[in-house]
């Protein structure tokens, strides 16, 4: 039953993209839906038979199909109490965002949802991979769909935009898959030439036969890729980029799971993995953590435009969740997986209204929308509660995570008793501040979206704020919006498309004529095909019901884990202790010597590796180097 | 020397595994002879029959290679041969498909419409596929090599026809100083290795490369000639796989010759050079044991260190230079030199897991490649062929099955799994890890991330871009037979993972070299090598 459950969760989305491949165009939002939804409930279903929520093994148990024995490789799917979360947070904002995308893309619909179902089963599939190839396979392809979906159906900036997403991430996971290899080739040296690329036995391997000089290199080639991903501080540039210039549901799957991937990587391979390494280089990640945190909410605090805001304080974020990885105790773990799972919901909710706003006024400029409280009720009292969970109020989803991650934070110290750490108090003091400036920035976003006098962007103003896409027929819109007549936008849109020169081409393109579209007060689905053009009449002022729709279930589930986050919190808890089993004794031993290495084995290492390819024997020393256990 | 070889007892063993080449050498000849026909339906005729040579080929291959002769052939890598010609066949059939059309099109277009008469002359469609299958052939017959005359034969067999094949790849000026440019720097190369390998013959004091081997391994410590000449030839081979400090006619050349014939040097050369070294390097691979008592093979310092280096520079500088240019076939030029740096890493790993990676890593390399320059060579602008970027902004709403398997191959050279090269980049890299070159395959992986930022640009100029005033004369050329490539080979990089460990073991060819093997070898044809072989771990690995 379980074997089947997670193939079916990979080939649903799968099937899906090859549906919308073959249908005609105007179905694949449809096939799209219904095949997230699928996955959802298969999601479901899978959860509802795991039988390894609360000691934290790995299921289903069984080995599967070998792919290329040679090297070891085989598609064995099984995931632990961590994972399962993160496909079920995968497969649930999955169907949101399809069905948020309805009136936003209108265009090449069938590459949109195509690449999204690839994109679904691409993250199912990293979190379900027991074997690290298919990890990898599945964590790199998610790079292909992304970069469609951000070139073709992003803002202005699109091109360089997924270039630089593709480029930075591709980089550094090439050096994770060194080092999954190195692991792996050292693996089959000491076993008489077996390769295995089976996670769980590669992490023992690497843990325990392996010299400590070898494992500090070793992860470190595995957090270049994770880090990239996450993004931790230096490497994170490419991210605020790419989420402004995604479309609305490709910012909500990027910052909901694919930054997650990075973080998962980090819990399930990098820190079990190399925890010679992870002790090693416990501080210097935790500080790259804490200028995150605290440096991009500064970048916040200045931010215009909301959807880079936002963007920004997804690197803020993930600090948190990355410093409570790095407490190295199951508290702080525990704290960033829930994080994970908090912070998809609560910024993937975030994005998805500032993509309607953004449907409606083809802005996000904080300088140009205030006061929307009183045109959008509704809209404002999600997008309130969705800000309270991401800053993180007591009693929503937020809270949790952060006070969790802070508290790992706060008791790892060398001397505490059942996990020691290498942070501290002072540590959680100034990361804690990170919280004050996230109340800050997200207040201030608030005040001036969502309260004080009404700011509607002005119809001169307004051509400038496109992405220059586009029809002309948006000046007939606006004025409409100001008078709040509905059947009068109708009439002056449809004047203003028809009678513009400029938007005619693209409207007649589409076949959208005006009689089409008299229908679109009802529901925004049958006028979707001349959205763009008349987005101030064809979407309500306020939320339709299938936007509510969209976050009702979100808002439910915010508020259900901010009051009882306990079944969460055992669940994660024995995964956590098993990811760092290893960790005490090396803590402690750092904490007494100050380091885990031979002397100047760091620098020592370096020179050795650059003598050794030079040499014909480098063969016999590398093998005689990594033979040894220290 | 005739008669040295001659007297060897082994020579019908010989003869009978140069079976499909000699096939193919009938080929050649009788293409020529129909490319000359007055009949235009004969002449058009040529690339089936030469297709039907090649299928012949693969099938001659099979069948001498199950025999006995594999084994009493007394070559260093006994299977090597079997591998290599049935991959060359195979692709040598998808490049008949880019370039038969192409070949000749304008003249065979004014001889239908009667604005010239016919005059055997000008015809070049014989010509070009007799070569074509002159240049297989020779290719083959590299991994026959079981001495440095035939070595060096072989190569320049493979070698001279590829000059002309430039020069009448398509009527232009541009084409004709690419293959002067190419002839000229060839032959600086042929005897820059020749004189390598009259270095090797004065330091052994044998040509047989058997023989040599054994001296040498006999040999204390290796004589300063021997590891010059071992250098020299290594050089000169480096021209046949456009690797630094040989790279630099690569993209003129490849810009001046036809799309089509652009496709067979951005792939054949490469195999040719990549088996000769393997071949030669055979004399220098002298095996040892690891820390762990496995069987492994180590080469001498200063001809690892050469291939280090020019590895290290191969992917670096052909990575780079890539990224410098706007003009597609000049990319793919830059980007065929850091693949051969790839290459490189499997011949600094070794026999054994090293040399049957790059056998692997081949096969995809190779529909990528054809798949890249049938998309090219679909095209045409304004008659001209399809050369810039520009060109092919936003193919995806002109020819979007074409823009389809441009982005798939495009993608599958950049190394993004699942597609098939990206099993073949972990197949070389597992094998240089496992083998102590880690420190190489970082600096690959770097520069393969340095190369997806052009073979991106051949995804997202024709899937992003919008079509422009230059590309509304960008046409598909009438006939569809490189379609037709283009489709097999995009299919190809999607469908071959599937096969994978089929192919993994169809490229399993070569050997790592042990003590016994050496030893029994020396005494004659080795009946016991590959039981004795089979017990290293390299060989399990690599099966």
């Amino acid at each position: 039953m379980l074997p089947a459950l997670t193939y079916l969760l990979l080939l649903v989305p799968i099937a899906a993209a090859a549906a919308v491949s073959l249908a005609p165009s105007r179905t694949a939002k449809w096939i799209a839906t219904f095949g997230s939804l699928t996955a959802f409930v298969v999601s479901l279903a899978f959860a509802w038979s795991f039988p390894g929520w609360t000691d934290g093994s790995m299921h289903p148990a069984e080995a599967g199909v070998a792919i290329m024995p040679s090297l070891g490789i085989s598609l064995t799917l099984g995931t632990d109490s961590v994972g399962l979360m993160l496909i079920l947070l995968t497969t649930f904002l999955m169907p949101l965002a399809m069905i948020g995308s309805f009136t936003a893309v209108t265009e090449r619909e069938k590459e949109y949802y195509g690449w999204f179902m690839l994109l679904e089963a691409a993250m199912v599939g990293v979190f379900l991979a027991k074997d690290a190839i298919m990890f990898y396979t599945a964590y790199e392809f998610t790079l292909v769909p992304m970069f469609f979906l951000i070139a073709i159906f992003g803002g202005k900036d699109r091109r360089p935009a997924s270039i630089k997403f593709f480029l930075y991430t591709f980089l550094g996971s090439v050096l994770t898959l060194s080092g999954i290899i190195y692991i792996a080739a050292n693996y089959a040296n000491a076993h008489g030439g077996q390769w295995t690329f089976d996670l769980a036995t590669l992490a023992n391997h690497c843990s325990t036969a392996m010299d400590r000089t070898t494992q500090y290199w070793v992860f470190i080639l595995l957090m270049a890729g994770f880090a990239v991903k996450v993004p931790l501080f230096p490497v994170h540039t490419w991210l605020p980029l790419a989420h402004d210039q995604a479309p609305t549901a490709g910012s909500v799957i990027l910052a909901g799971t694919l930054l997650k991937l990075g973080t998962y990587g980090v819990y399930r391979i990098a820190l079990p993995t190399a925890p010679v390494g992870g002790v090693e280089l416990d501080q210097f990640f935790a500080i790259l953590c804490v200028i995150a945190i605290v440096n991009t909410a500064l970048i916040c605090w200045v931010q215009k435009d909301a959807k880079k805001l936002i963007a920004y304080s997804s690197v803020s974020h993930l600090g948190f969740c990355m410093l409570g990885l790095f407490a190295l105790n199951p508290v702080g773990a525990t704290g960033s997986v829930m994080y994970m799972i908090n912070h998809g919901l609560s910024t993937g909710a975030l994005f998805l209204c500032i993509g309607m706003i953004y449907e409606r006024y083809h802005t996000k400029d904080m300088e140009q929308l205030g006061g929307l409280f009183k045109k959008m009720p509704v809209w404002s009292f999600f997008m309130v509660l969705f800000t309270f969970a991401s800053l993180g109020l007591p009693g929503l989803n937020g809270f949790v995570g952060e006070f969790l991650c802070l508290m790992g934070c706060f008791i790892a110290e060398p001397g505490a008793a059942n996990h020691p750490g290498l942070l501290g108090p002072w540590w959680a003091l100034i990361a804690g501040s990170g919280l004050i400036l996230a109340a800050m920035y997200l207040l201030i976003m608030l005040g001036k979206l969502v309260w004080g006098p009404l700011r509607e962007p002005h119809v001169d103003g307004h051509g400038g704020s496109h992405a220059g896409s586009d029809g002309g027929s948006h000046a007939g819109s606006q004025v409409s919006s100001h008078d709040g007549s509905r059947g009068g936008s109708h009439a002056s849109s449809h004047a203003s498309s028809r009678g513009s020169s400029r938007g005619s081409s693209r409207g007649s393109s589409r076949g959208s004529s005006p009689d089409a579209s008299h229908g679109g007060t009802l529901g925004s689905v049958h006028a979707h095909a001349d959205a763009h053009d008349t987005h101030g009449s064809a979407l309500p002022r306020d939320l339709s019901a299938r936007e509510i729709g969209i976050l009702v279930p979100l808002a439910v589930v915010c508020l259900a884990i901010g009051f009882y986050p306990k079944p969460m919190l055992e669940a994660i808890t024995p995964s956590a202790e098993k990811v760092l089993a290893g960790y005490p004794a090396l803590v402690t031993e750092y904490a007494a010597n100050g380091s885990l290495l031979p002397v100047s084995a760091a620098g020592a290492s370096e020179v050795a590796m650059a003598q050794d390819v030079g040499s014909s024997d480098a063969r016999a020393t590398q093998t005689n180097e990594l033979g040894q256990t220290r | 020397m005739i008669s040295s070889l001659l007297a060897e007892s082994n020579m019908s063993a010989k003869l009978t595994l140069i079976a499909p080449e000699i096939f193919l050498f009938v080929g050649s000849v009788v293409v020529a002879v129909l490319g000359l026909a007055r009949s235009a339906s004969v002449r058009r005729a040529v690339p089936t029959v030469t297709a039907l040579f090649l299928l012949g080929s693969i099938g001659v291959t099979a069948y001498v290679y199950r025999s006995d002769a594999v084994e009493a052939s007394n070559l260093l890598l006994p299977q090597l041969g079997g591998f290599v010609k049935a991959l060359i066949a195979v692709i040598g059939i998808l490049l008949v498909m880019v370039a038969g059309p192409a070949i000749d099109r304008r003249l065979e277009e004014a001889f239908d419409s009667g604005g010239a008469a016919f005059d055997p002359i000008r015809v070049m469609r014989g010509e070009y596929f007799a070569f074509f299958l002159l240049s297989l052939a020779g290719t083959m017959l590299i991994a026959n090599a079981n001495d440095l005359i035939w070595l060096f034969l072989a190569i320049e067999l493979s070698s001279l026809p590829t000059y002309v094949m430039v020069a009448i790849s398509r009527g232009s000026r541009r084409a004709q100083e690419a293959a002067v440019k190419y002839f000229f720097l060839g032959a600086l190369s042929a005897a820059t290795f020749l004189y390598g390998f009259a270095l090797l013959y004065g330091a052994s004091g044998t040509l047989d490369l058997v023989e040599m081997r054994n001296v040498f391994a006999d040999m204390p410590e290796l004589p300063t000639l021997a590891i010059l000449g071992g250098v020299m030839a290594i050089l000169g081979i480096a021209f046949k796989l456009a690797a630094v400090p040989m790279h630099f006619y690569a993209p003129d050349v490849y810009e001046g010759a036809g799309s089509q014939t652009t496709a067979f040097l951005g792939f054949m050369p490469k195999v040719a050079g990549a088996v000769a070294l393997m071949v030669l390097l055979g004399v220098f691979w002298t095996p040892a044991t690891d820390a762990t008592g496995g069987a492994t093979a180590v080469l001498p310092n200063a001809i690892l260190a050469t291939l280090w280096m020019i590895a290290v520079l191969t992917m670096v500088l052909g990575n780079i230079g890539a990224l410098l240019q706007r003009n597609v076939k000049r990319m793919l030029a830059y980007s065929s030199i850091a693949q051969s740096g790839y290459l490189l890493i499997g011949i600094v790993t070794g026999p054994g897991a090293g040399y049957n990676s790059i056998l692997f890593y081949l096969i995809g390399y190779g529909v990528m490649n054809t798949a890249v320059f049938a998309v090219l060579g679909s095209l045409e602008r304004q008659g001209e062929e399809v050369e810039t970027l520009d060109d092919l902004s936003g193919l995806r709403q002109r020819q979007p099955a074409l823009a389809w398997m441009l982005a798939l191959s495009a993608i599958g050279l950049i190394g993004i799994p699942p597609l098939i090269g990206f099993f073949g980049k972990l197949a070389l890299f597992a094998a240089a890890i496992d083998h102590g070159q880690t420190a190489l395959v970082i600096i690959a992986a770097i520069t393969t991330a340095v190369s997806a930022f052009y073979y991106l640009q051949l995804v997202a100029v024709p899937m992003l871009g919008s079509p422009t005033a230059r590309t509304d004369a960008v046409h598909a050329v009438p006939s569809s037979w490189p379609r037709v490539a283009a489709i097999i080979c995009g299919v190809g990089v999607l469908v071959m993972p599937l096969a994978i460990e089929r192919l993994v073991t169809a490229s399993g060819a070569t050997e790592v070299p042990t003590v016994q093997s050496l030893e029994t070898a020396a005494e004659g044809p080795s009946e016991d090598a590959s039981e004795a072989d089979s017990s290293a771990p390299t060989e399990v690995a690599s099966r």
